[in-house]
């Protein structure tokens, strides 16, 4: 069960709106490894997950995630803030533009729209470990990416923070995925699969 | 199976929650379009204690529903089981 409050969790202040800035935030919106997906992935990927440690994990960074989600499309709010139609056809978010005005819609920025397939639950543990450890780290280079292209503080603020938690939480995916291994045969981790083998 | 009292006890607690929990949310709705009907405000703080009450309860016999509700000397957050195993909880190996 989840509970909404009425705040974000890092606050966003943006006076300049830019269109071209928010259509490449955007990406963290909906893109391949946005917030959207990374708070679908964690919250899909606890119900095969047997451990406790590794449920908590999942259940509370996918749970920041959709506050990551909001405070992103908070930043492509403001960012779109005010802007003229000249503005917009002048910038790479025209296209966005005709289809969804400055609402908020999950896409990359290159235009392809938010898709299941940039995420995966794969019913392994380990497996699906190994993938919110990487998607964290493509999370990280994706707002790197941001950060050289934008240069209003206002905006490099709240990524900077969104950046850094992609690093806290690839750390604790870490600790999580040692808790799991140390639950299964350190010879070999892959003979069983605790969330469907049976214990012969 | 025969449950123990507090199994039962714990049933008990998280059926009224789930009960006061749903006229809060139902409830919720209803003032987002209509915040001026003080009857229906009356109603829901009614049915918020309630939901205090009972929340309050259950957190301090069986350990937190929500993260900020903590207040042990040991973490319980982690325990289980969790609210998505249903009858057959997993045991840990």
């Amino acid at each position: 069960m989840w509970k909404y409050e009425k705040r974000l969790q890092y606050p966003v202040k943006i006076s300049q709106p830019n269109a071209q800035m928010a259509l490449f935030i955007a990406s963290q919106y909906g893109g391949p490894d946005g917030e959207m997906g990374a708070s679908m992935r964690y919250l899909s990927q606890r119900y095969a997950m047997p451990y406790n440690m590794a449920k908590a994990v999942l259940t509370d960074v996918g749970t920041e995630e959709l506050a990551h989600l909001e405070i992103v499309a908070a930043i492509i709010h403001q960012l779109t803030k005010g802007l003229t139609a000249q503005e917009i056809k002048d910038s790479g978010l025209a296209p966005y533009y005709i289809d969804h005005a400055v609402g908020i819609w999950p896409q990359a920025a290159g235009g392809v729209p938010f898709q299941a397939t940039e995420f995966q639950s794969k019913g392994d543990p380990i497996t699906d470990l190994f993938e919110d450890l990487a998607a964290e780290q493509k999370a990280r280079s994706t707002y790197d990416n941001i950060l050289r292209v934008v240069t209003d503080q206002e905006v490099c603020d709240p990524i900077r923070y969104l950046r850094q938690r992609e690093i806290v939480h690839f750390q604790r995916f870490g600790e999580a995925l040692r808790d799991v291994q140390d639950h299964l045969d350190s010879r070999n981790f892959y003979d069983f699969n605790p969330a469907f083998d049976k214990k012969s | 199976m025969m449950m123990t009292s507090d199994q039962k006890k714990k049933e008990e607690l998280l059926n009224q929650i789930d009960q006061y929990g749903f006229a809060m949310d139902d409830i919720l709705l209803y003032l987002d379009t209509h915040p001026d009907d003080r009857h229906a405000i009356e109603y829901f703080r009614c049915v918020q204690k309630a939901y205090k009450d009972a929340v309050n309860e259950y957190e301090s016999m069986f350990g937190p529903l929500t993260y900020d509700q903590e207040s042990e000397d040991v973490w319980n957050w982690i325990s289980g089981p969790w609210p998505w195993e249903g009858e057959q909880s997993y045991v840990e190996i």
